[in-house]
């Protein structure tokens, strides 16, 4: 813990609040962050991954989307899909952002994968997703496996880009920040005051509205996160970056998690394409440019770091393999996921995979799930923080890490 | 027979003594009246408070279930809402409106002189219907391209419903009824950032929304059902015979009805789907769909069912076959979701989530979900029994969190009482900041009712800065207003009749012994707004 300044929250995401020196149990045993950080994005809506990393060379592919389907690599074509592997073309939107991470070997796409949810809703499985819960048996709001995660990993500075607390970062032991990246202004209240408002959250029934703890690290969140946004955006003046959108707040994520924080989630919404959402070009390319964009920005604006960092993009499902009638596609099942990142092992499609034609679909409907979310995260988490099996176990209960080599 | 409330608050006073005995250091002796007027309305106002007690606890609350069918506020903020520019329009006008106005800037766009040469002799586009306009007021060139218009036209129609909703919250002597229109609005959530869903979405709260709002769930369903703006959202308008969306049937299943996880199957998503096919939207430029002279087909202001666009075929919805008939089945497969216990027990769970608990008892939901039954599903039966229930008045002394909405509004209206805002633009923005916008939330799912959601790190430092910006001052909220005899405060003064009226006994000793230390009236409204009293309701 000694390598990060803010020693509050180091006491707080020890289960210290108070302030007392004793020592935790936790803290003896686990293992050391070291100087990795991980960003895990969501993409809430389910993104039509079949669109976004195409099998190319399925001839399947191109008859069940005949309005939307993105070309065969061709050189020629500038909005052909952009070669992976024989099988495998990425969308041409991401040309000049993701492409060359893919070639700098910084980019592994994990197609095949997902939950063992047949729910096809968003919500239901966007909570399995962030829960990370066995299935069967009854459901622990309470518990996300972000908030597992941190409090089995020492020096873990958790932080969620969002507007509210996600469920993956619920915790029964602490209380993660939030913090909406966007709306960082300078902070309003004095040290006297912020005394006074936290002494008022003391009690028991205050607690039972906002914990005291909540309140502690609401003030101390935004001090740091300005002071970290101040020097961002003098940066940016001077080199006169003017980003819009996702690409500005990927910029500042990247100067918070400079030196504050480590282990960081964001999502991303709009993905939920069920009408015109374009092949090429159209709704769904613009969003997954943008999207690419940000990425990149997040990469650059790392420096030196990035060689430490991993980024993790999932979603709670895939979509109909086939179009629907309205140049669109519905709830499905299997996704691709992307792994990407200085420490990354990528250029590479990983994890095990079938030919895709209509006979390997599920139910007929959409892409399988073959590698499971839960595995591949626990496989990344056991190598970026040498966990044991039975640390592994704690983060997802019931589901044996795969270790696919991704970092 | 329906017992008093006050009889029960007593019962359910002396149990909750028995059974959880009062903190001395943390618990004050609840004051039921206020306690209640807080839950059921956007925030305790004095004068709300002070008519609650002149009526009576019970007839007070039958008052709330049972308001009158026209919606009239206070005539001053009556006359702000008749004032809106978009409001004596209807809304097939309004769209023509819209479409005709972007078209008009791309014909300009087209034509326009090279740059240098100013703006094309023809002018701007057609006048803005919407007095205020960006484009009225904005006659000097560069000419507005056709995605300044839209943008324009479709912000300025959402700042316009907006406003008409904060100032029905804030205002309406119908307090919950509005507090429901809220609740269902988010319960049959859509999103006004979609395609042209701003310039409907005042038809969904004025038509199908606040008339059902303590009606029948039935009734409500299908006014939802039957609005564009819903149709557009949930992409049924494009859902026809041979080119299957099943988007909408199945978050009607999931999650205005029955609930994920009761039994539906992806096959009752799709025969869902099949009934729905041709229920849709009337286009503006293409009056002549569908034919009026087809007896099959219904117009019903911008709702549209299309006989040509239907899957005729038989359907098996739920177990029950459904003949291929048009649009009745579209009722009867209404019909089949309201009656099943699933759908009672889903809606009486989220009632009971917004005015009990975040985990409200399984009991409770057993009963109201009888009630459903019984009532046919009416909406003021429910809630009857809800309030009524010894859950319920228990729950009086156990607040629950407000979320950012109540947060805000009870903010103002205890700030000012009826005294009427001029300018709603602060509240949105506040909104915005705490996430919670009206009309602003992306996916159908609406906004979380968990206390969970509300209570992180940033968004109670949040709520801690618009505590400072209510009160320190006016905080813009009369930025606008014609000037009056009466002379205005520089800020509210929250020390008023509500917190002498009772509201000062019911603080915690903690929350009173900071409120001791504020260096100035000020920073006495900030503290107590930023105090977990002023959080719960």
């Amino acid at each position: 813990m000694t390598a990060f300044p803010f020693s509050r929250r180091a006491l707080l995401a020890a289960g210290l609040a108070g302030g007392a020196l004793a020592a935790s149990s936790r803290v003896l045993a686990v293992p050391a962050l070291g100087s990795q950080r991980l960003l895990v994005v969501f993409l809430r809506g389910a993104y039509d991954a079949a669109n976004i990393v195409v099998p190319v060379s399925s001839d399947f592919y191109y008859a069940a989307r005949p309005t939307i389907a993105i070309a065969r690599p061709d050189p020629a074509n500038p909005k052909a899909a952009l070669p992976l592997d024989g099988d495998w073309g990425l969308h041409p939107a991401l040309a000049e952002s993701l492409y060359p991470l893919w070639q700098k070997r910084q980019l592994a796409f994990v197609p095949f994968a997902g939950t063992d949810d047949m729910s096809r809703s968003h919500f239901e499985t966007q909570d399995t997703i962030e829960l990370g819960q066995p299935l069967a048996g009854s459901r622990d709001y309470r518990s996300g496996f972000l908030g597992r995660l941190a409090a089995t990993v020492a020096g873990c500075h958790p932080i969620a880009f969002s507007n509210q607390v996600p469920i993956a970062f619920h915790s029964a032991s602490l209380q993660v920040p939030n913090l909406a990246v966007n709306t960082v202004t300078k902070p309003s209240f004095d040290a006297r005051q912020q005394k006074l408002i936290e002494a008022m959250y003391a009690t028991p029934t205050a607690q039972a509205l906002a914990p005291q703890v909540a309140v502690t690290e609401g003030f101390s969140v935004r001090e740091d996160a300005y002071g970290a946004l101040q020097d961002e955006m003098a940066k940016a003046s001077r080199g006169a970056i003017n980003p819009r959108g996702f690409e500005a707040q990927a910029r500042r994520i990247a100067a918070l998690m400079l030196d504050r924080f480590n282990l960081a989630f964001l999502d991303v919404g709009g993905w939920d394409t069920h009408t015109n959402q374009g092949a090429a070009d159209g709704a769904l390319a613009n969003r997954i440019g943008d999207l690419g964009r940000g990425l990149a920005a997040f990469a650059e604006a790392s420096g030196p770091q990035w060689t430490n960092t991993t980024v993790i993009v999932i979603s709670e499902f895939g979509r109909t393999f086939r179009e629907n009638g309205n140049k669109g596609t519905d709830h499905g099942h299997g996704s691709t996921y992307w792994v990407l990142g200085g420490n990354v092992r990528g250029g590479r499609m990983v994890g095990p995979q079938v030919r895709v034609s209509a006979d390997t679909l599920n139910q007929q409907r959409d892409f399988p799930v073959l590698t499971d979310y839960r595995a591949m995260l626990g496989g990344i988490f056991a190598r970026l923080y040498g966990l044991s099996a039975r640390q592994v176990a704690a983060v997802f209960p019931e589901m044996p890490p795969v270790d696919l080599g991704l970092v | 027979m329906r017992r008093s409330l006050l009889g029960q608050n007593l019962a359910a006073l002396a149990l909750a003594l028995v059974a959880r005995p009062a903190l001395a250091e943390d618990k004050p002796s609840p004051d039921f009246d206020l306690a209640l007027v807080n839950r059921l309305t956007w925030g305790a106002t004095s004068a709300e408070v002070q008519r609650m007690r002149a009526m009576g606890a019970e007839a007070w609350l039958q008052a709330e279930l049972h308001p009158p069918a026209s919606e009239r506020l206070p005539p001053a903020a009556q006359a702000m809402v008749d004032a809106l520019p978009m409001r004596g329009q209807s809304t097939v006008a309004l769209v023509r409106d819209f479409r005709e106005q972007v078209t008009a800037a791309k014909a300009a766009q087209a034509t326009m002189s090279p740059p240098g040469q100013g703006v094309a002799s023809d002018g701007p586009a057609a006048p803005n219907p919407m007095q205020a306009g960006p484009l009225g007021a904005a006659a000097t060139p560069p000419a507005p391209t056709p995605q300044d218009v839209r943008r324009d036209f479709l912000g300025e129609a959402l700042k316009q419903d907006q406003t008409r909703l904060i100032l029905r919250a804030l205002y309406s002597p119908n307090q919950l009824r509005e507090q429901l229109t809220a609740f269902w609005l988010n319960h049959f959530n859509v999103y006004t950032d979609k395609a042209e869903i701003r310039l409907f979405v005042r038809d969904y709260e004025d038509q199908a929304i606040r008339p059902h709002a303590l009606g029948r769930f039935r009734d409500l369903l299908e006014a939802t059902l039957r609005s564009p703006a819903m149709l557009q959202y949930l992409d049924n308008a494009q859902n026809a015979k041979g080119r299957i969306n099943e988007n909408y049937a199945r978050e009607i299943m999931e999650l205005h009805t029955m609930g994920v996880g009761s039994g539906y199957t992806q096959k009752d998503v799709q025969e869902l789907a099949r009934i729905l096919t041709g229920v849709g939207i009337v286009n503006p430029e293409r009056p002549e769909r569908p034919s009026p002279t087809n007896p099959a087909a219904i117009r019903d202001g911008m709702f549209a069912f299309y006989p040509g666009r239907h899957d005729m075929g038989d359907k098996v919805f739920l177990g029950h076959v459904i003949k291929g008939s048009g649009y009745d089945e579209v009722r009867q497969a209404l019909d089949i979701l309201c009656a099943q216990p699933a759908t009672a027990r889903h809606v009486s769970r989220q009632l009971a989530q917004y005015f009990v608990a975040d985990n409200p008892p399984p009991a409770l939901i057993e009963r109201m979900a009888a009630r459903w039954a019984q009532s046919g599903g009416d909406i003021a039966a429910v809630l009857d029994l809800l309030f009524h229930s010894p859950e319920f008045q228990a729950s009086l002394s156990r607040p629950l969190l407000k979320d950012p909405q109540h947060f805000v509004l009870s903010a103002v209206r205890m700030a000012y009482d009826d005294r009427l805002i001029a300018n709603t633009q602060p509240i949105v923005n506040w909104l915005n900041r705490l996430g919670q916008p009206f009309y602003g939330h992306l996916t159908p799912d609406g906004y979380p009712l968990e206390r969970t959601a509300w209570n992180g790190p940033g968004q109670i430092e949040q709520r801690f800065e618009i505590a400072q910006a209510i009160g320190n001052g006016s905080a813009g909220l009369f930025k606008g207003e014609a000037p009056s005899s009466a002379p205005r405060q520089a800020f509210p003064v929250l020390q008023g009749a509500l917190y002498y009226g009772g509201l000062d006994k019911q603080l915690s000793p903690a929350t009173r012994t900071a409120l001791d230390q504020a260096a100035s009236p000020q920073e006495w409204n900030i503290l107590f707004l930023a105090s977990p009293d002023f959080m719960g309701r």
